[in-house]
């Protein structure tokens, strides 16, 4: 479905990612794991083309995306769950959502859409008409993610869901993302909650300093010693 | 009955403003040819002040191009006015000032900030600048006269470009890119993430909202009757429409209406009862308002209609207070 042949990104002077390369197939979580500045986001920017690659080629559903524009992107079906969430402060619950299907082919069925982001996160029907900033962390990262499905996305990348949250969130952000998968939506995944990570995902990469240094199945990975070692603390 | 009370709200506010409309427009048979032509000024400062909020208010990109917009509208009256008649002429002015919004749009709205601000306000200076120079070096002259039209004519044509104005700024708000223009403001690089064309909606709105501003300036020149590329690119017409929009408060539609208002009828007593310090007086205003009312007008008519006036000043010096300490 989306595939990553070496790609080389580039900060100023600065290389941030060297030769990556990267498959996820239709219906996959994929994982992508590595610590702090390893270019995990960086990666996500570079395939919605926030940021150009020096080199190297991302081909979704059989479509080179050279040349398109990060709207162009989200047209295509790809969707992305920036870190943090960055929701609309000053914009309520509801037009944060709706914000999410500004596309045109979105906007149409947005009512439909809206309803099945409520009912997976029924949190975020209750605070409707409440402004983004009065949301606590948690509910800002559901808003984010239910954001990010507005678009009617095919693949969803979701940038650290779990970062900053509660262990019960924790556990009911994975639990969704499983979910998402089962009615169709593909998922990459980024995270440094390497161990939840492993259990949800079917494949994972792990990215360090930039550099692919490891990718396999999830069960593989987490019998490795390398990473047992390194981010699991085994 | 709580239903009827909810209907008639409804009702009420388009009802006064068809009502206010009707005055408005039959007011030339029952005021004062100097009214008329104070009422027309006041409506001109309306139409570049709501133009400015259409695109600053929601993004908060602040554009001193207005006096730039005014100015080639202006400039069309002059050139164009001796040969068209004066409907083609407006419509012509609005659509170079388009046109000039579109050039500054693609070049500049990749900008941010004071930068944005900066770029704008000398595009007013380099236009002034260019036209003088051609002026004096290619056609030998330094100021050109406009065919004056009469002043209730101008009246009319300004209510029409007033209630255009309002129309499409109420349209813009109430549609999806109303609030992608709010998003781009408070968060424009999520908007990007989420899929808005964030470059395409603001050029656009930059666009629509000028029009307006020329055809303003194209209309209004036939009342001045001489311009010169000083008359017509000056910097106040940058000011006052942020300082009006600011004043009367920005999140509203009729917060920019209410500034403009005020403003352009405290100059215009201001300037005929003190002449010599009417700027200064104007100033003071200014400042006490900036301070005080951070909302501007529409807060503090909200705060009035939420409990009383003063309870509502002692809130809003509270919260000054509070805002202090927090920085």
């Amino acid at each position: 479905m989306l595939e990553l042949n070496n790609i080389n990104t580039f900060y100023g002077k600065v290389q941030s990612l060297w030769d990556v390369s990267l498959q996820i197939n239709e219906g996959e979580i994929v994982a992508l794991v590595g610590g702090n500045g390893a270019g995990k986001s960086t990666l996500l920017n570079t395939i919605c083309r926030l940021i150009l690659p020096a080199s190297g080629s991302v081909t979704f559903l059989g479509r080179k995306t050279d040349g398109l524009s990060p709207h162009a992107i989200v047209e295509l079906g790809i969707s992305h769950v920036p870190e943090s969430g960055r929701v609309f402060p000053e914009l309520t619950v509801l037009e944060n959502l709706e914000m999410g299907a500004f596309l045109s082919h979105a906007w149409k069925v947005k009512n439909e859409t809206i309803k099945q982001v409520y009912e997976l996160f029924p949190r975020l029907q209750e605070r409707e008409r409440q402004l983004a900033r009065t949301l606590s962390g948690g509910e800002r990262q559901m808003l984010a993610m239910g954001r990010g499905l507005m678009s009617r996305p095919k693949l969803c990348m979701f940038d650290e869901p779990s970062y900053g949250l509660a262990p019960n969130l924790v556990l009911e952000v994975f639990r969704i993302v499983r979910l998402l998968r089962d009615q169709g939506i593909t998922i990459l995944l980024v995270e440094q909650n390497v161990r939840h990570t492993l259990e949800v995902a079917d494949r994972a990469y792990v990215l360090e300093n930039g550099r692919m240094v490891l990718e396999g199945a999830c069960c593989e990975l987490a019998a490795s010693d390398y990473v047992r070692k390194a981010y699991l603390g085994l | 009955m709580n239903r009827v009370a909810l209907t008639s709200k409804k009702f009420l506010l388009p009802g006064l403003m068809i009502i206010a409309l009707i005055l408005l427009v039959t007011s030339p048979s029952y005021i004062s040819a100097y009214k008329v032509m104070l009422l027309t000024s006041i409506l001109m400062y309306i139409v570049v002040s709501v133009s400015w909020a259409i695109f600053s208010g929601p993004t908060g990109y602040i554009s001193l191009a207005s006096a730039a917009f005014f100015g080639v509208g202006i400039y069309t009256a002059a050139i164009l006015g001796r040969i068209l008649p004066l409907t083609y002429v407006i419509i012509i002015g609005g659509l170079v000032s388009v046109v000039l919004a579109l050039i500054v749009g693609v070049i500049t709205l990749r900008l941010k900030g004071m930068y944005f601000a900066i770029f704008t306000f000398g595009l007013v200076e380099l236009l002034k600048h260019f036209l003088l120079w051609w002026e004096i070096n290619i056609t030998g002259t330094r100021g050109r006269f406009v065919i004056s039209v009469h002043s209730e004519t101008v009246f009319y044509v300004m209510i029409i470009i007033f209630v255009a104005v309002l129309l499409t700024a109420y349209l813009i708000k109430h549609s999806k890119y109303g609030l992608a223009l709010q998003s781009i403001g408070e968060y424009e690089e999520a908007a990007e993430h989420i899929g808005i064309n964030v470059t395409m909606v603001k050029i656009a709105t930059f666009a629509i909202s000028s029009f307006f501003i020329g055809s303003a300036g194209a209309i209004i020149a036939t009342r001045w009757t001489y311009v010169d590329p000083y008359i017509a690119f000056n910097p106040i017409f940058s000011f006052m429409p942020v300082l009006m929009s600011i004043f009367g408060g920005l999140g509203q539609l009729f917060g920019p209406v209410l500034g403009a208002a005020f403003f352009a009828y405290l100059e215009e007593s201001l300037i005929t009862k003190f002449p010599y310090h009417y700027m200064l007086i104007f100033g003071i205003i200014l400042v006490v308002a900036i301070l005080y009312l951070p909302d501007g007008l529409i807060g503090l008519a909200k705060k009035w209609k939420k409990g009383s006036l003063s309870s509502g000043l002692v809130e809003l010096l509270q919260k000054r207070q509070k805002g202090r300490k927090e920085v």
